[in-house]
């Protein structure tokens, strides 16, 4: 895992609520059994039409898409199925952080797993950030973890909140896994005291 | 530090025995608790890069005797001339045949595609009797809330979870808070848990239960068959709840009795006697309450693209300009024109091309009993296919001692081998673009049934109806008075 610490970047703008994983990911593209190339089929059945090819005012086929780091999304991004292909293909796409008012919770956790960062704020600050989007959809934005804050583009910004296991893994790059063999004693006491 | 003197929920007492390591219980702990979990299910789908991540690290399956395999939502439903399962293409195939040799390879008990206890996971686990009162149980699938109709803890996971749980049985977890739903009344004829689940959902929304963990309660719910409570808790995550539970009673003590998986004889009794501490304390405090009676409500239908939009089967598609909420407008216009409904219109009478009965959600015996009980003797309307998918081999043999599968067939509906077939689309069985189903399955969301593909979800008794007239129907006219 990549770590993550700080990052500019403008944002790619996909106001809408319950953007469920379905949508993220498709079905059809879950019969993989490793984790790469899924970006290709990020977003699927809105980025092409139904001869495969690109619908050209969805958000992901415009040209200046590329290298987008962040995407603001509306309310409970990533509801619905648990499929971890989400943020798997999130980040294989290229970004790396998530805006939204709310999140689904299993998404989130993966998320957090994957070098992925959900940024959740409230429904003002995500009404001002829609209409700086709207003035100026260009400008670029910054996220400092190490601070937790969303820096606008007039360089005003917002705390955001995330917990601190969840923030040291990313900016350590360090999986969770790891974390977790540590406390193998533990695991076997309480077993064996089950067993009683 | 977990409170003793304090009167627990089931859920607190669950988690509470789960705790390997506590942080310090608050809700805003900044450091996850680690939670033991007793029983691991697995699926083609979500569990290969799981084994990939063990094999990368050098590590093997920590229980392999807590954790069981089967296959379902890649696995074909119909049979080829030779009697084998026919595959959508060599992505299943392979997919499948990873899952089994994992299985093989890490020692674990697996329901492969030629054994003849396969299923569809949420169905399986709880007929083999793998499910108990009182576990932690988790899966790579969101809807592993099923479970909780036994009085469990029961929660989907994503696959860098099950990797965690493979390597080390154990998960990192904050603490969710606790949402009380009681659901009081009478019920009406026609209305069956689906349709409970349907009004609850339109009613607390696709995020009402984020973050929380739902017990269900109440003199409607101690009335549910087993097979109705998982047809509720199954559902818990389509309103963002983390997992949706049921106190363990006499009706859950009877539907485990005898069951393949179940502890038997002195070990039986000694479960029973923990099983039955399993309800929460009177005066136990939850976070979230609401009560809700359906002594009013009619059996209902989604008409868009999320299970949040239902509405009762004689009801109108509602009026976005009716929203307050420029976003809710939003959302409800766009489900319409994706839908190619008009504000206004009754959803009743509304063509269909397609009707799926099954899933985890209603493709156990009690549906197809349901389902039949409205085909019998009927026909399908011309121009409408009809898939009556089982919901596990059990489920397949039952309803053929029984006959319904004869039913199905006279009626003109295609009977299927086992698995999630239609509600997810990805083993071939799928709509197609701009077309309408009526199915009993979970999710309506856009393309969930096919690319392009339209759903109505809805009870197994609606589906039948619906089947029969060629269009969305109220299934009360099928029934005798
Ligand atoms: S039947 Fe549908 S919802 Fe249930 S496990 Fe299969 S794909 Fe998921």
């Amino acid at each position: 895992m990549e770590p993550l610490i700080k990052i500019t970047s403008k944002i790619a703008a996909l106001p809408l609520d319950n953007i469920d994983t379905d949508q993220i990911i498709p079905a059809r593209f879950l019969k993989v059994t490793d984790k790469k190339g899924l970006g290709n089929h990020l977003f699927a059945d809105w980025r092409y039409d139904k001869a495969g090819n690109p619908q050209s005012d969805f958000l992901l086929n415009k040209p200046e898409i590329i290298g987008l780091k962040i995407l603001f999304a509306g309310q409970n991004f990533g509801c619905g199925s648990s499929r971890e292909h989400a943020p798997w293909a999130l980040t294989d796409f290229g970004f790396q952080v998530i805006i939204a008012e709310s999140f689904g919770d299993i998404f989130r956790n993966n998320a957090l797993k994957n070098g992925l960062l959900p940024v959740q704020v409230d429904p003002e600050v995500h009404n001002r950030i829609k209409n700086c989007l709207n003035q100026n959809p260009s400008a670029e934005w910054t996220i400092d973890l190490e601070k937790q804050v969303l820096i606008f583009p007039d360089q005003s910004s917002i705390q955001f909140h995330v917990d601190s296991f969840s923030k040291s893994c990313l900016i350590n790059g360090v999986d969770e896994l790891g974390y977790l063999l540590t406390f193998l004693d533990k695991i076997i006491e309480y077993e064996s005291q089950k067993q009683k | 530090m977990t409170n003793d003197s304090k009167k627990q929920t089931l859920f607190e007492k669950i988690w509470n025995d789960h705790l390997v390591n506590a942080s310090d219980g608050s809700n805003q702990s900044q450091v996850p608790d680690i939670l033991y979990i007793d029983l691991h299910l697995i699926h083609e789908v979500t569990s290969p890069q799981a084994f990939s991540g063990l094999r990368d690290r050098g590590l093997v399956v920590r229980r392999p005797d807590r954790t069981v395999a089967t296959v379902d939502h890649a696995i074909p439903t119909r049979s080829s001339k030779n009697g084998r399962l026919e595959f959508a293409d060599a992505l299943c195939r392979k997919q499948i045949a990873q899952l089994e040799d994992n299985a093989r390879q890490f020692g674990i008990k697996a329901f492969g595609h030629e054994d003849h206890q396969n299923g569809i996971v949420h169905v399986v686990g709880p007929e083999l009797g793998f499910t108990h009162p009182g576990m932690t149980i988790v899966c790579g699938d969101s809807h592993t809330s099923t479970h909780g109709a036994f009085g469990a803890l029961a929660f989907g996971i994503g696959t860098s979870e099950v990797e965690h749980v493979l390597a080390t049985q154990c998960l990192l977890q904050y603490k969710p808070r606790t949402f009380e739903v009681r659901i009081e009344g009478k019920r009406n004829p026609g209305v069956t848990a689906k349709d409970i689940i349907l009004s609850l959902m339109n009613r607390i929304g696709v995020n009402g239960g984020t973050g929380y963990v739902i017990e269900y309660r109440g003199s409607v719910i101690r009335d549910l068959s087993m097979e109705e409570r998982m047809t509720i808790c199954n559902m818990s995550i389509e309103a963002g709840a983390r997992a949706g539970m049921i106190a363990p009673d006499e009706t859950t003590f009877s539907y485990l009795a005898g069951k393949p998986y179940t502890p038997k004889g002195e070990q039986w009794e000694k479960a029973m006697q923990n099983w039955r501490n399993l309800s929460s304390d009177d005066g136990a405090v939850f976070d979230r309450s609401v009560t809700v009676d359906i002594s009013d409500l009619e059996p209902m239908i989604t008409f868009g693209t999320n299970p949040g939009m239902g509405i009762p089967v004689t009801g109108r598609i509602p009026d976005p300009d009716d929203s307050v909420d420029i976003n809710q407008k939003n959302a409800l216009k766009k489900s319409l024109e994706y839908m190619g409904l008009n504000a206004g219109e009754k959803i009743s009478g509304h063509p269909i091309d397609a009707v799926f009965i099954g899933s985890c959600t209603n493709g156990r015996i009690s549906d197809l009993r349901a389902a039949a009980s409205i085909l019998r003797n009927r026909k399908i309307a011309d121009g409408v296919r009809v898939l009556v998918v089982p919901g596990s081999q059990q489920v397949k043999r039952e309803a053929e001692a029984e006959g319904l599968d004869q039913v199905f067939i006279n009626a003109g509906a295609e009977w299927r081998e086992p698995g999630c077939s239609m509600c997810i689309a990805m083993n071939g069985d799928q709509i197609e673009t701009g077309q309408y189903a009526v199915s009993t399955s979970n999710r309506n969301f856009e393309g969930r049934q096919g690319k392009g593909g339209r759903t109505f979800l809805a009870s197994p008794l609606t589906a039948a109806a619906s089947a029969i007239a060629g269009c969305v129907t109220d299934v009360r006219m099928y029934m005798e008075a």
